[in-house]
């Protein structure tokens, strides 16, 4: 198959981008919640602390990349918006839910200070909003992936409403995306702790996250050769299939092996390579649908005159953007 | 059974309502306080006097938990535009996103910086503190003005063509420059302004009746309505200019509002009243005779269309939409003249404390500017009404086809009024009372960091 990248193709890529920065980052800050959730042991309000401090200064900026994502696919493939928020509406109301409540409760939480008991029942919503929302928007991630999304030739509400997003392959795509965020998360977080105790709980619940991340990609794996046959077709028979799944593995293997070595900094840096190629493999299985199996990117693509101004506007965007990200990030974060 | 209680089209309007009516409070708060707080924080690093540093902690402690609140509000309203009104995006989306994409890197940058200012206290030199704090103040005022133009397009479409009932030759740049984008942002910004300068004069004000001479609280006033009287005070010259976009523009929108159901020359202007749609008439208004030609289109002899020159299909609910256009004249009216009282005595040097008369009017005022921002998105809104694109799409044919819409609705409803108890009363207990009665409160992060 050969041929050139199209000004459509550069902007669904570039949406891709921005959805591979929410989950690096934004699913980061969801996967502190999950630990939030999971905090135990002698450390456990220590641990929490750690998570809230790292969230506190960045997590509205890492909220943002979902934006870009949104006004870039409503303004570049209105079609595929359309298409997207009509037949996933349940789901992704119920993740605008958990995205408010994560939200509202961490800062609810930071500011009901003086009254312990309330300030722990922002606390769990934080923590179980935290949780909920990212198998919600990996079940619209998957349900996507199994070209369900197109209503034609359905009729009644269970069937066009209903089980394009209820099946088991995008449950397991939920789950994954759950484990993600929260191997990345801690990951992170043992390169933001200051004292070795509460590393070492982060080390143990990455290890552990892996494991779970593993289980829940095989089993959605599995889920997709009967449920979801184009993402399986594209993720094992495309040329570039098997490279990709090398270097994730190997990304992943090496994240891993960094953890146990207790190198904090090259497991950060493997762990976000992993997620990313598992971000860009869920795309090239698209491609060249954004809505499979009836909506190409070419297809829903809007006029040349509206991709290439956007173009120019997310170039002068990035420019700004990409120093004020490094400075945020340089203030907060330890490198 | 849901279909018995409310069709899905209403419900639809309703949640998108109940959405936009949440976020503009939160938006219109994140535009107004980084100018406040940056306003102190300059005037701390002019003077010396920390009373202005704690000003700005303590203005950057509500607009935290404000701008989070409007964070979350802001990126369901994203949402909502597919959830609820996906044959509008299907053919909007391509003329009218663009602004909505500019509003996405302005708000990347308000979130950024806003995270600096305020985790930054201990971390950045003051200026670059001080710098954070400006630019969070510019992209917020940006943020708001790239949506309203969106806004603006639903009421002028312009920036393409209508063939066979699909747009062609986009053009989104000549969609943004439509008509009415200059006067509603304008109109929208210094509202934002205004609302946020009278709300926190007021709060001052309360505390200032009982102890006027409260340095702290002095000092917050007199940054508070360097604010928010300028706009209020300039406020009806861009309402005059929204006006009269809407009288060349939307003639029904402007019967509506004025509750003008005939067309007449030389139309009077009514102030007040009740328009009853089925008789055909607006009870007991005062009329101010050919004031609305004046107004409208600065001419006492110009016609008035009136709602009569339109198919009863396409007229806009008229009391809802006379009622709060009163409502946002009347009480911009107050705020504009409660603005000039105060300009006026800061102006010739006085001491606005002396004033218990102007300390009572600014309470009262207080809560003007949210009332009059509500009112007048009810009457853009609901003036555009039957469409959603106007003269283009009709809302009807752009609402989802999913059924129970009555659902998210009240879900949507019962979460915001839930989170508004919450914000009012977190900012009662962190803003509201005076220095000396809270003690210093610090987030969860920041309290762990110190050992406290």
């Amino acid at each position: 198959m050969t041929h050139s990248l199209t000004l459509p193709d550069v902007l669904a890529g570039l949406i891709v981008v921005a959805l591979n920065g929410y989950v690096l980052l934004g699913g980061a800050d969801f996967g502190g919640g999950v630990w939030d959730l999971l905090a135990s042991g002698p450390r456990r309000d220590r641990q929490r602390a750690l998570i809230a401090e790292a969230i506190g200064p960045i997590w509205e900026a890492n909220h943002v990349w979902l934006i870009i994502v949104i006004v870039l696919l409503f303004t570049c493939f209105p079609p595929a918006f359309a298409e997207l928020s009509i037949t996933l509406h349940i789901p992704l109301t119920l993740m605008l839910i958990g995205i408010v409540l994560r939200g509202s409760a961490f800062t609810f939480r930071a500011y009901h200070d003086g009254d312990g008991a309330t300030q722990l029942r922002w606390g769990r919503v934080f923590a179980i909003a935290s949780s909920v929302t990212p198998v919600l928007l990996g079940v619209c991630v998957g349900a996507l992936a199994s070209g369900a999304v197109p209503r034609e030739g359905k009729t009644g509400f269970t069937a066009v409403f209903v089980a394009p997003w209820l099946t088991p392959f995008c449950l397991g795509a939920g789950a994954l995306t759950l484990a993600l965020f929260a191997f990345l998360a801690a990951v992170y977080l043992t390169v933001e702790a200051r004292e070795v105790a509460l590393q070492e709980d982060f080390r143990r619940r990455a290890l552990g996250a892996a494991l779970a991340v593993f289980a829940a990609a095989a089993g959605t794996l599995a889920a997709a050769l009967r449920g979801a046959p184009l993402t399986a077709r594209g993720l094992t028979a495309m040329p570039w299939a098997l490279p990709l799944h090398v270097a994730t593995g190997t990304a992943a293997v090496a994240a891993i092996g960094a953890l146990w070595a207790r190198r904090y900094g090259l497991a950060r840096l493997t762990a976000g390579a992993q997620v990313s190629l598992i971000v860009w493999g869920w795309a090239l299985a698209l491609y060249p649908y954004i809505v499979p199996p009836t909506l190409t990117i070419a297809g829903a693509a809007a006029p040349e005159v509206t991709l290439t101004l956007v173009l120019w506007a997310v170039a002068g965007g990035a420019l700004a953007l990409f120093p004020s990200l490094v400075y945020l990030f340089r203030i907060f974060k330890r490198s | 059974m849901m279909r018995g209680l409310m069709t899905d089209l209403l419900a639809a309007r309703l949640q998108m309502a109940v959405s936009l009516a949440f976020h503009i409070v939160f938006a219109v708060v994140g535009i107004g306080m980084p100018v406040l707080m940056i306003l102190a924080e300059r005037r701390w690093h002019q003077t010396g006097d920390r009373m202005f540093l704690e000003l700005a902690h303590r203005w950057a402690k509500g607009t935290a938990i404000l701008f989070a609140v409007g964070a979350v509000s802001g990126t369901v309203l994203s949402f909502e535009l597919g959830l609820l009104w996906p044959r509008f995006m299907e053919r909007a989306g391509a003329i009218i996103g663009m602004p909505f994409s500019l509003e996405g890197f302005a708000f990347f940058t308000e979130a950024i910086f806003l995270g600096v200012y305020l985790y930054g206290w201990n971390r950045v030199s003051p200026r670059a503190h001080l710098a954070a704090g400006g630019l969070v103040a510019v992209s917020g005022g940006l943020s708001g003005i790239f949506v309203v133009i969106a806004n603006a397009w639903m009421n002028a479409p312009t920036g393409f063509d209508l063939v066979d009932g699909r747009p062609v030759n986009i053009d989104p740049i000549a969609a943004m420059l439509n008509p009415a984008a200059f006067a509603q942002t304008l109109h929208m910004t210094l509202a934002a302004y205004a609302a946020t300068g009278f709300i926190v004069a007021g709060i001052h004000a309360l505390h200032l009746l009982p102890d006027p001479r409260s340095a702290f609280h002095r000092r917050a006033l007199a940054v508070a309505l360097l604010v928010g009287a300028p706009a209020a005070l300039v406020q009806p010259l861009s309402g005059d200019l929204c006006g009269r976009v809407v009288a060349r523009r939307q003639p029904a929108k402007l019967a509506a509002m004025e509750g003008q159901f005939r067309t007449e020359v030389g139309a009077p202007l009514r102030i007040g009243g009740w328009p009853d749609e089925r008789a055909g008439e607006t009870h007991y208004a005062i009329e101010i005779p050919k004031g609305l030609s004046l107004l409208a289109f600065h001419d006492p002899g110009a016609t008035v269309k009136g709602l009569d020159a339109f198919p009863r299909r396409d007229w806009p609910p008229v009391a809802v939409v006379h009622v709060a256009f009163q409502v946002m004249v009347g009480l911009g009216s107050v705020m504009a003249l409660v603005g000039a009282w105060a300009l006026a005595l800061m102006a010739c040097g006085r001491d606005l404390t002396t004033h218990r008369w102007l300390l009572r009017a600014l309470v009262v005022a207080a809560p003007m500017g949210f009332l009059c921002t509500e009112a007048g998105w009810i009457v853009t809104e609901v003036g555009r009404q039957p469409w959603v694109i106007y003269e283009v799409l009709r809302t009807a044919d752009a609402v989802t086809p999913m059924p129970g819409l009555v659902v998210p609705f009240t879900i949507f409803t019962l979460l915001y009024c839930f989170l508004g108890l919450i914000v009012a009363w977190l900012l009662y207990r962190h803003v509201l009372k005076s220095p000396a009665a809270a003690a210093e409160e610090m987030p969860v992060g920041a309290r762990s960091r110190e050992g406290v």
